[in-house]
Protein backbone atom coordinates (compact mmCIF):
# COMPACT_ATOMS: atom_id res chain seq x y z
CA UNK A 1 0.00 0.00 0.00
CA UNK A 2 1.79 2.86 -0.90
CA UNK A 3 2.28 5.79 1.40
CA UNK A 4 2.79 9.63 0.68
CA UNK A 5 3.39 12.41 3.03
CA UNK A 6 1.81 15.46 1.91
CA UNK A 7 2.13 19.01 3.23
CA UNK A 8 -0.62 21.43 3.08
CA UNK A 9 -1.95 23.57 1.28
CA UNK A 10 -1.96 20.53 -0.96
CA UNK A 11 -1.87 20.58 -5.16
CA UNK A 12 -3.30 19.52 -8.40
CA UNK A 13 0.21 17.15 -8.38
CA UNK A 14 -0.81 16.11 -5.05
CA UNK A 15 -4.14 14.80 -5.65
CA UNK A 16 -3.20 13.07 -9.36
CA UNK A 17 -1.26 10.57 -7.66
CA UNK A 18 -3.04 9.72 -5.07
CA UNK A 19 -5.35 6.74 -5.48
CA UNK A 20 -8.41 5.03 -3.00
CA UNK A 21 -6.13 2.72 -0.34
CA UNK A 22 -3.22 4.93 -0.15
CA UNK A 23 -1.75 5.97 3.15
CA UNK A 24 -1.13 9.70 3.57
CA UNK A 25 0.78 11.07 6.27
CA UNK A 26 -0.28 14.71 6.33
CA UNK A 27 1.92 17.75 7.55
CA UNK A 28 0.89 21.65 7.74
CA UNK A 29 -2.12 23.75 8.52
CA UNK A 30 -5.57 22.24 8.28
CA UNK A 31 -9.19 23.58 9.06
CA UNK A 32 -12.10 22.40 11.50
CA UNK A 33 -15.18 22.31 10.49
CA UNK A 34 -18.27 20.41 10.79
CA UNK A 35 -22.30 21.13 10.75
CA UNK A 36 -22.62 24.50 12.22
CA UNK A 37 -19.69 26.47 10.18
CA UNK A 38 -20.79 24.68 7.23
CA UNK A 39 -23.69 26.47 7.63
CA UNK A 40 -21.61 29.82 8.38
CA UNK A 41 -19.31 29.35 6.00
CA UNK A 42 -21.96 29.27 3.16
CA UNK A 43 -23.88 32.41 4.75
CA UNK A 44 -20.41 34.16 4.39
CA UNK A 45 -20.31 33.05 0.72
CA UNK A 46 -23.91 34.38 0.18
CA UNK A 47 -23.54 37.55 1.41
CA UNK A 48 -20.25 38.17 -0.80
CA UNK A 49 -18.04 38.31 2.60
CA UNK A 50 -14.54 37.00 3.44
CA UNK A 51 -14.44 33.52 4.52
CA UNK A 52 -12.04 32.71 7.70
CA UNK A 53 -9.36 31.14 5.83
CA UNK A 54 -8.19 30.72 1.92
CA UNK A 55 -9.91 28.14 0.51
CA UNK A 56 -7.33 27.75 -2.48
CA UNK A 57 -5.38 24.35 -1.73
CA UNK A 58 -6.92 23.88 2.07
CA UNK A 59 -8.19 20.50 3.62
CA UNK A 60 -10.95 20.77 6.02
CA UNK A 61 -11.35 18.39 8.80
CA UNK A 62 -14.63 17.31 10.09
CA UNK A 63 -14.11 17.03 13.58
CA UNK A 64 -15.53 19.13 16.73
CA UNK A 65 -12.44 18.32 19.52
CA UNK A 66 -13.08 18.01 23.45
CA UNK A 67 -11.69 21.21 25.06
CA UNK A 68 -7.92 21.17 25.41
CA UNK A 69 -6.78 20.45 29.08
CA UNK A 70 -4.21 22.63 30.52
CA UNK A 71 -0.31 21.70 28.57
CA UNK A 72 -2.38 19.96 25.45
CA UNK A 73 -3.26 22.23 22.35
CA UNK A 74 -6.53 20.05 21.89
CA UNK A 75 -8.25 17.42 23.57
CA UNK A 76 -9.59 14.18 21.98
CA UNK A 77 -9.91 15.24 17.77
CA UNK A 78 -11.00 12.12 15.89
CA UNK A 79 -13.71 12.62 12.67
CA UNK A 80 -17.13 13.44 12.70
CA UNK A 81 -19.11 11.44 9.84
CA UNK A 82 -19.12 13.37 6.68
CA UNK A 83 -22.50 12.65 5.07
CA UNK A 84 -23.72 15.76 6.94
CA UNK A 85 -21.24 18.08 5.43
CA UNK A 86 -22.50 16.46 1.52
CA UNK A 87 -24.54 19.78 1.51
CA UNK A 88 -21.83 21.81 1.78
CA UNK A 89 -19.20 20.49 0.12
CA UNK A 90 -20.11 20.62 -3.64
CA UNK A 91 -19.20 24.65 -3.12
CA UNK A 92 -16.66 23.85 -1.17
CA UNK A 93 -14.28 22.37 -3.63
CA UNK A 94 -15.60 24.59 -6.96
CA UNK A 95 -13.65 27.17 -5.10
CA UNK A 96 -10.56 25.40 -4.75
CA UNK A 97 -11.01 23.22 -1.76
CA UNK A 98 -8.87 20.03 -1.95
CA UNK A 99 -9.28 17.47 0.83
CA UNK A 100 -12.09 17.04 3.37
CA UNK A 101 -11.24 14.29 6.25
CA UNK A 102 -13.66 12.27 8.11
CA UNK A 103 -15.61 9.01 8.48
CA UNK A 104 -18.09 7.59 6.59
CA UNK A 105 -19.67 7.56 3.03
CA UNK A 106 -20.22 11.08 0.66
CA UNK A 107 -22.86 11.12 -1.72
CA UNK A 108 -22.49 11.05 -5.28
CA UNK A 109 -22.66 14.28 -6.09
CA UNK A 110 -19.64 15.44 -4.33
CA UNK A 111 -17.84 12.45 -5.60
CA UNK A 112 -18.50 13.87 -9.16
CA UNK A 113 -17.84 17.19 -7.78
CA UNK A 114 -13.89 16.11 -6.69
CA UNK A 115 -13.38 14.20 -9.97
CA UNK A 116 -14.60 18.09 -11.57
CA UNK A 117 -12.44 20.01 -9.54
CA UNK A 118 -9.57 17.40 -8.45
CA UNK A 119 -9.97 16.52 -4.44
CA UNK A 120 -10.18 14.20 -2.63
CA UNK A 121 -11.79 12.39 0.74
CA UNK A 122 -9.71 11.18 3.31
CA UNK A 123 -10.73 8.74 6.12
CA UNK A 124 -9.09 9.09 9.55
CA UNK A 125 -9.90 6.60 12.40
CA UNK A 126 -12.96 7.10 14.11
CA UNK A 127 -12.99 7.27 17.71
CA UNK A 128 -9.22 7.11 18.18
CA UNK A 129 -9.58 10.81 19.10
CA UNK A 130 -7.48 10.61 21.67
CA UNK A 131 -4.74 8.97 19.37
CA UNK A 132 -4.90 11.03 16.52
CA UNK A 133 -4.58 14.53 19.06
CA UNK A 134 -0.70 13.24 19.13
CA UNK A 135 0.00 14.27 15.58
CA UNK A 136 -1.99 17.88 16.26
CA UNK A 137 0.83 20.14 17.91
CA UNK A 138 -0.87 23.49 17.35
CA UNK A 139 -4.49 24.99 17.80
CA UNK A 140 -6.49 28.11 17.62
CA UNK A 141 -9.85 29.35 17.03
CA UNK A 142 -10.09 31.46 14.28
CA UNK A 143 -13.44 31.92 13.47
CA UNK A 144 -17.34 31.01 15.00
CA UNK A 145 -15.86 30.70 18.29
CA UNK A 146 -19.82 30.72 20.31
CA UNK A 147 -20.21 27.80 18.30
CA UNK A 148 -17.73 25.96 20.98
CA UNK A 149 -16.94 22.83 19.60
CA UNK A 150 -17.83 23.67 16.28
CA UNK A 151 -15.81 26.98 15.67
CA UNK A 152 -13.30 26.63 13.15
CA UNK A 153 -10.00 25.69 13.96
CA UNK A 154 -6.63 26.21 12.21
CA UNK A 155 -4.77 23.32 13.80
CA UNK A 156 -0.76 21.92 12.76
CA UNK A 157 -0.42 18.64 12.22
CA UNK A 158 2.43 16.41 12.34
CA UNK A 159 2.40 13.09 10.27
CA UNK A 160 -1.58 13.37 10.51
CA UNK A 161 -2.40 9.79 9.34
CA UNK A 162 -5.06 9.52 6.42
CA UNK A 163 -6.48 6.85 4.05
CA UNK A 164 -7.76 7.84 0.71
CA UNK A 165 -11.30 6.55 0.67
CA UNK A 166 -12.12 8.51 -2.68
CA UNK A 167 -9.80 9.48 -5.36
CA UNK A 168 -10.29 12.29 -7.81
CA UNK A 169 -10.79 9.42 -10.28
CA UNK A 170 -13.70 7.97 -8.92
CA UNK A 171 -11.95 5.32 -6.69
CA UNK A 172 -14.03 4.08 -3.36
CA UNK A 173 -12.24 2.00 -0.44
CA UNK A 174 -15.52 1.09 1.57
CA UNK A 175 -16.48 -2.42 1.53
CA UNK A 176 -20.03 -3.18 -0.61
CA UNK A 177 -22.45 -4.61 1.72
CA UNK A 178 -22.61 -8.26 0.84
CA UNK A 179 -26.55 -8.58 0.40
CA UNK A 180 -27.96 -11.51 -0.32
CA UNK A 181 -31.21 -10.16 -3.04
CA UNK B 1 -36.87 5.56 54.26
CA UNK B 2 -33.12 5.63 53.58
CA UNK B 3 -31.78 9.05 52.71
CA UNK B 4 -29.30 9.68 49.92
CA UNK B 5 -27.57 12.54 50.04
CA UNK B 6 -27.66 14.29 46.72
CA UNK B 7 -24.37 15.41 46.90
CA UNK B 8 -23.12 11.82 47.49
CA UNK B 9 -24.88 11.06 44.29
CA UNK B 10 -23.24 13.92 42.42
CA UNK B 11 -19.90 13.23 43.31
CA UNK B 12 -20.55 9.94 42.22
CA UNK B 13 -21.89 10.72 38.85
CA UNK B 14 -19.35 13.43 37.98
CA UNK B 15 -16.58 11.17 38.75
CA UNK B 16 -18.10 7.81 36.16
CA UNK B 17 -18.91 10.70 33.67
CA UNK B 18 -14.88 11.24 33.65
CA UNK B 19 -13.91 7.41 33.96
CA UNK B 20 -16.17 6.21 31.61
CA UNK B 21 -15.09 8.54 28.63
CA UNK B 22 -11.49 6.93 29.65
CA UNK B 23 -11.68 3.93 30.39
CA UNK B 24 -12.52 1.68 27.66
CA UNK B 25 -14.57 -1.27 29.55
CA UNK B 26 -13.25 -4.67 29.81
CA UNK B 27 -15.49 -6.45 28.10
CA UNK B 28 -15.35 -4.19 24.87
CA UNK B 29 -11.25 -4.41 24.95
CA UNK B 30 -11.58 -7.85 24.84
CA UNK B 31 -13.44 -7.78 22.02
CA UNK B 32 -10.65 -5.92 19.83
CA UNK B 33 -7.64 -8.05 21.07
CA UNK B 34 -10.00 -10.71 19.44
CA UNK B 35 -10.86 -8.74 16.19
CA UNK B 36 -7.11 -7.74 16.02
CA UNK B 37 -5.84 -11.21 16.18
CA UNK B 38 -8.35 -12.78 13.86
CA UNK B 39 -9.99 -10.30 11.53
CA UNK B 40 -9.51 -11.35 8.32
CA UNK B 41 -8.46 -8.01 6.85
CA UNK B 42 -5.08 -6.14 7.39
CA UNK B 43 -6.76 -3.11 7.12
CA UNK B 44 -9.16 -4.30 9.74
CA UNK B 45 -6.89 -5.43 12.14
CA UNK B 46 -4.87 -2.56 11.46
CA UNK B 47 -8.02 -0.64 12.97
CA UNK B 48 -8.33 -2.89 16.17
CA UNK B 49 -4.62 -2.26 16.84
CA UNK B 50 -5.27 1.63 16.37
CA UNK B 51 -7.98 1.64 18.76
CA UNK B 52 -6.06 -0.53 21.20
CA UNK B 53 -3.64 2.19 21.31
CA UNK B 54 -6.00 4.53 21.71
CA UNK B 55 -7.59 3.25 24.54
CA UNK B 56 -4.14 2.70 26.11
CA UNK B 57 -3.45 6.46 25.44
CA UNK B 58 -6.84 7.56 26.84
CA UNK B 59 -6.37 5.95 30.11
CA UNK B 60 -2.92 6.99 30.57
CA UNK B 61 -3.47 10.85 29.48
CA UNK B 62 -7.24 11.28 30.55
CA UNK B 63 -8.15 12.25 27.20
CA UNK B 64 -11.17 11.15 26.15
CA UNK B 65 -11.67 7.95 23.73
CA UNK B 66 -13.55 9.75 21.62
CA UNK B 67 -14.15 13.53 20.89
CA UNK B 68 -17.95 12.79 21.09
CA UNK B 69 -18.40 12.58 24.82
CA UNK B 70 -22.12 11.82 23.66
CA UNK B 71 -25.24 12.50 25.07
CA UNK B 72 -25.51 11.99 29.13
CA UNK B 73 -27.82 8.97 29.68
CA UNK B 74 -28.67 7.86 32.56
CA UNK B 75 -30.64 4.73 33.84
CA UNK B 76 -31.27 4.88 37.29
CA UNK B 77 -33.25 1.86 39.77
CA UNK B 78 -34.34 4.11 42.39
CA UNK B 79 -35.75 1.75 45.16
CA UNK B 80 -39.41 2.79 46.83
CA UNK B 81 -37.40 3.24 50.01
CA UNK B 82 -35.09 5.65 49.25
CA UNK B 83 -35.33 9.72 49.85
CA UNK B 84 -32.97 12.04 47.99
CA UNK B 85 -33.61 15.71 49.72
CA UNK B 86 -33.24 18.03 46.98
CA UNK B 87 -34.42 15.49 43.69
CA UNK B 88 -32.52 13.06 42.15
CA UNK B 89 -33.11 14.17 38.49
CA UNK B 90 -31.23 17.71 39.83
CA UNK B 91 -28.35 15.78 41.30
CA UNK B 92 -27.90 13.41 38.75
CA UNK B 93 -27.47 16.47 36.46
CA UNK B 94 -25.24 18.51 38.92
CA UNK B 95 -22.88 15.41 38.98
CA UNK B 96 -22.57 15.35 35.18
CA UNK B 97 -22.21 19.11 34.22
CA UNK B 98 -19.46 18.74 36.85
CA UNK B 99 -17.80 15.69 35.39
CA UNK B 100 -18.43 17.02 32.02
CA UNK B 101 -16.34 20.39 32.81
CA UNK B 102 -13.52 18.97 35.33
CA UNK B 103 -13.06 16.38 33.04
CA UNK B 104 -12.19 18.46 29.71
CA UNK B 105 -15.22 16.29 28.56
CA UNK B 106 -17.09 17.87 24.46
CA UNK B 107 -20.66 19.22 25.60
CA UNK B 108 -22.40 18.24 22.92
CA UNK B 109 -25.96 19.04 23.21
CA UNK B 110 -27.62 21.99 21.51
CA UNK B 111 -31.26 23.59 20.49
CA UNK B 112 -32.09 21.39 17.49
CA UNK B 113 -33.70 24.13 15.41
CA UNK B 114 -30.93 27.04 16.78
CA UNK B 115 -28.25 24.56 16.36
CA UNK B 116 -26.75 27.05 19.65
CA UNK B 117 -24.92 24.18 22.38
CA UNK B 118 -26.59 24.61 25.65
CA UNK B 119 -22.88 24.95 26.87
CA UNK B 120 -23.15 22.36 29.79
CA UNK B 121 -24.24 19.26 28.19
CA UNK B 122 -27.56 19.76 29.62
CA UNK B 123 -30.17 17.86 29.83
CA UNK B 124 -29.23 15.00 31.15
CA UNK B 125 -31.51 12.23 29.89
CA UNK B 126 -33.08 10.10 32.99
CA UNK B 127 -35.22 7.01 32.77
CA UNK B 128 -36.29 6.43 36.38
CA UNK B 129 -37.42 2.76 37.17
CA UNK B 130 -38.90 2.48 40.83
CA UNK B 131 -38.01 -0.78 42.22
CA UNK B 132 -38.71 -2.31 45.48
CA UNK B 133 -36.34 -1.46 48.37
CA UNK B 134 -33.84 0.95 49.63
CA UNK B 135 -30.87 0.75 47.12
CA UNK B 136 -30.20 3.34 44.30
CA UNK B 137 -28.48 1.98 40.77
CA UNK B 138 -27.23 4.55 38.45
CA UNK B 139 -26.00 3.78 34.96
CA UNK B 140 -24.38 6.02 33.00
CA UNK B 141 -24.02 5.57 29.00
CA UNK B 142 -22.19 7.93 26.99
CA UNK B 143 -24.00 8.42 23.27
CA UNK B 144 -22.52 9.32 20.37
CA UNK B 145 -24.61 11.14 17.98
CA UNK B 146 -22.86 9.22 14.64
CA UNK B 147 -24.07 5.78 15.85
CA UNK B 148 -27.63 6.91 17.24
CA UNK B 149 -28.23 9.38 13.76
CA UNK B 150 -27.78 5.07 12.13
CA UNK B 151 -30.40 4.09 14.39
CA UNK B 152 -34.01 3.41 13.26
CA UNK B 153 -37.92 2.61 14.50
CA UNK B 154 -40.24 0.78 12.79
CA UNK B 155 -43.46 -0.27 12.81
CA UNK B 156 -43.84 -3.96 11.39
CA UNK B 157 -46.54 -5.88 10.82
CA UNK B 158 -46.66 -8.75 12.91
CA UNK B 159 -47.32 -10.64 9.63
CA UNK B 160 -43.74 -9.91 9.44
CA UNK B 161 -42.34 -11.48 12.38
CA UNK B 162 -38.87 -12.88 12.80
CA UNK B 163 -37.62 -13.15 9.15
CA UNK B 164 -39.11 -9.17 9.05
CA UNK B 165 -37.13 -8.18 12.11
CA UNK B 166 -33.80 -9.66 10.78
CA UNK B 167 -34.42 -8.36 6.76
CA UNK B 168 -34.81 -4.69 8.38
CA UNK B 169 -31.93 -5.07 11.05
CA UNK B 170 -29.41 -6.38 8.22
CA UNK B 171 -30.91 -4.44 5.93
CA UNK B 172 -30.06 -0.91 8.37
CA UNK B 173 -26.73 -2.20 8.93
CA UNK B 174 -25.83 -2.69 5.18
CA UNK B 175 -27.27 1.02 5.04
CA UNK B 176 -25.42 2.79 7.63
CA UNK B 177 -22.29 0.91 6.13
CA UNK B 178 -19.12 3.00 7.64
CA UNK B 179 -21.48 5.91 8.94
CA UNK B 180 -21.23 5.01 12.72
CA UNK B 181 -18.14 3.65 13.29
CA UNK B 182 -18.20 0.19 12.87
CA UNK B 183 -17.64 -2.43 14.60
CA UNK B 184 -20.99 -1.86 15.79
CA UNK B 185 -22.73 -3.12 18.58
CA UNK B 186 -26.50 -3.09 18.11
CA UNK B 187 -28.90 -2.93 20.58
CA UNK B 188 -32.76 -4.59 19.33
CA UNK B 189 -36.15 -3.73 20.85
CA UNK B 190 -39.03 -6.23 19.64
CA UNK B 191 -42.61 -5.35 21.13
CA UNK B 192 -43.57 -2.47 23.10
CA UNK B 193 -44.86 0.55 21.80
CA UNK B 194 -43.69 3.53 18.98
CA UNK B 195 -41.97 4.93 22.07
CA UNK B 196 -40.94 1.75 24.38
CA UNK B 197 -39.52 -0.33 21.83
CA UNK B 198 -36.51 2.39 21.11
CA UNK B 199 -36.26 2.84 25.19
CA UNK B 200 -35.50 -1.27 26.02
CA UNK B 201 -33.11 -1.37 22.80
CA UNK B 202 -30.81 1.42 24.38
CA UNK B 203 -30.83 0.38 27.91
CA UNK B 204 -29.93 -3.46 26.13
CA UNK B 205 -26.72 -2.00 25.41
CA UNK B 206 -25.82 -1.68 29.07
CA UNK B 207 -25.42 -5.96 29.14
CA UNK B 208 -21.73 -6.81 28.63
CA UNK B 209 -20.72 -7.92 25.14
CA UNK B 210 -20.24 -11.41 26.13
CA UNK B 211 -23.22 -12.51 28.18
CA UNK B 212 -25.66 -14.54 27.09
CA UNK B 213 -28.71 -13.76 27.53
CA UNK B 214 -30.87 -16.00 30.15
CA UNK B 215 -33.51 -17.01 27.67
CA UNK B 216 -32.08 -19.63 25.05
CA UNK B 217 -34.71 -18.71 21.88
CA UNK B 218 -33.27 -14.92 22.84
CA UNK B 219 -29.95 -15.85 23.32
CA UNK B 220 -30.30 -18.14 19.76
CA UNK B 221 -31.77 -14.92 18.14
CA UNK B 222 -29.22 -12.81 19.19
CA UNK B 223 -26.59 -15.09 17.46
CA UNK B 224 -28.51 -15.91 14.44
CA UNK B 225 -28.62 -11.76 13.99
CA UNK B 226 -24.93 -11.19 15.00
CA UNK B 227 -24.04 -13.65 11.96
CA UNK B 228 -26.50 -12.13 9.74
CA UNK B 229 -24.79 -8.88 10.30
CA UNK B 230 -21.50 -9.96 9.95
CA UNK B 231 -21.71 -11.46 6.67
CA UNK B 232 -21.97 -8.52 5.35
CA UNK B 233 -18.53 -7.80 5.19
CA UNK B 234 -18.10 -4.19 6.19
CA UNK B 235 -15.67 -4.67 9.01
CA UNK B 236 -14.10 -2.18 11.37
CA UNK B 237 -14.64 1.62 9.77
CA UNK B 238 -15.88 0.02 6.65
CA UNK B 239 -12.46 -1.11 5.30
CA UNK B 240 -14.00 -4.68 4.92
CA UNK B 241 -13.82 -7.56 7.14
CA UNK B 242 -15.57 -10.06 9.30
CA UNK B 243 -15.83 -7.69 12.60
CA UNK B 244 -19.01 -5.41 11.27
CA UNK B 245 -20.93 -6.07 14.34
CA UNK B 246 -19.21 -6.93 18.08
CA UNK B 247 -22.76 -8.05 19.40
CA UNK B 248 -26.30 -7.97 19.52
CA UNK B 249 -28.47 -7.47 22.68
CA UNK B 250 -31.96 -7.94 22.24
CA UNK B 251 -34.74 -6.88 24.64
CA UNK B 252 -38.35 -7.97 24.39
CA UNK B 253 -41.60 -6.55 25.43
CA UNK B 254 -45.37 -7.18 24.92
CA UNK B 255 -47.06 -5.36 22.07
CA UNK B 256 -50.29 -5.05 21.08
CA UNK B 257 -52.03 -7.54 18.99
CA UNK B 258 -52.36 -5.21 16.09
CA UNK B 259 -48.54 -4.02 16.02
CA UNK B 260 -44.56 -5.52 15.72
CA UNK B 261 -42.56 -2.34 16.71
CA UNK B 262 -38.83 -2.76 16.32
CA UNK B 263 -36.38 -0.34 17.30
CA UNK B 264 -32.43 -0.77 16.34
CA UNK B 265 -29.96 1.63 18.60
CA UNK B 266 -26.55 1.55 16.72
CA UNK B 267 -23.78 1.97 18.93
CA UNK B 268 -20.06 2.45 17.97
CA UNK B 269 -17.48 0.41 19.00
CA UNK B 270 -16.61 3.27 21.75
CA UNK B 271 -19.46 1.34 23.41
CA UNK B 272 -18.83 3.60 27.15
CA UNK B 273 -20.60 2.76 30.17
CA UNK B 274 -20.38 2.52 33.76
CA UNK B 275 -22.78 2.26 36.77
CA UNK B 276 -22.49 3.22 40.29
CA UNK B 277 -24.29 1.67 43.30
CA UNK B 278 -25.49 3.33 46.65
Amino acid sequence: MPTYTLNTPLTDSDIDKLRSGDVVLLNGIIYTGRDAAHKRITDLLDAGKPLPFDLKGASIYYVGPSPAPPGRPIGSAGPTTSYRMDAYAPRLHALGLKASIGKGKRSDEVKKTMQEHKAVYFGATGGAGALLSKCITAAKVIAFEELGPEAVRELTVKDFPLLVINDAFGGELYAKPKLDD
Amino acid sequence: MREIKAADISAAVAQMCMSANTKLPDDVRRKFEEGHKNETTEAGKEIFRQLLENADLAFETKLPLCQDCGLAIFYVELGEEVFVPGGINKAITEGMVTGYKDGYLRKSSCDPLLRKNTGDNTPAIIHIDFVPGDKLKISYMAKGGGSENMSRVTMLAPSQGWEGIKKFVVQRVAEAGPNPCPPVILGIGIGGTFEYAPKIAKKALLRKLDDVHPDPKVAEMEAELLAAVNKLGIGPMGLGGSYTCLAVKIALAPCHIASLPLAVNVQCHSARHEEVEF
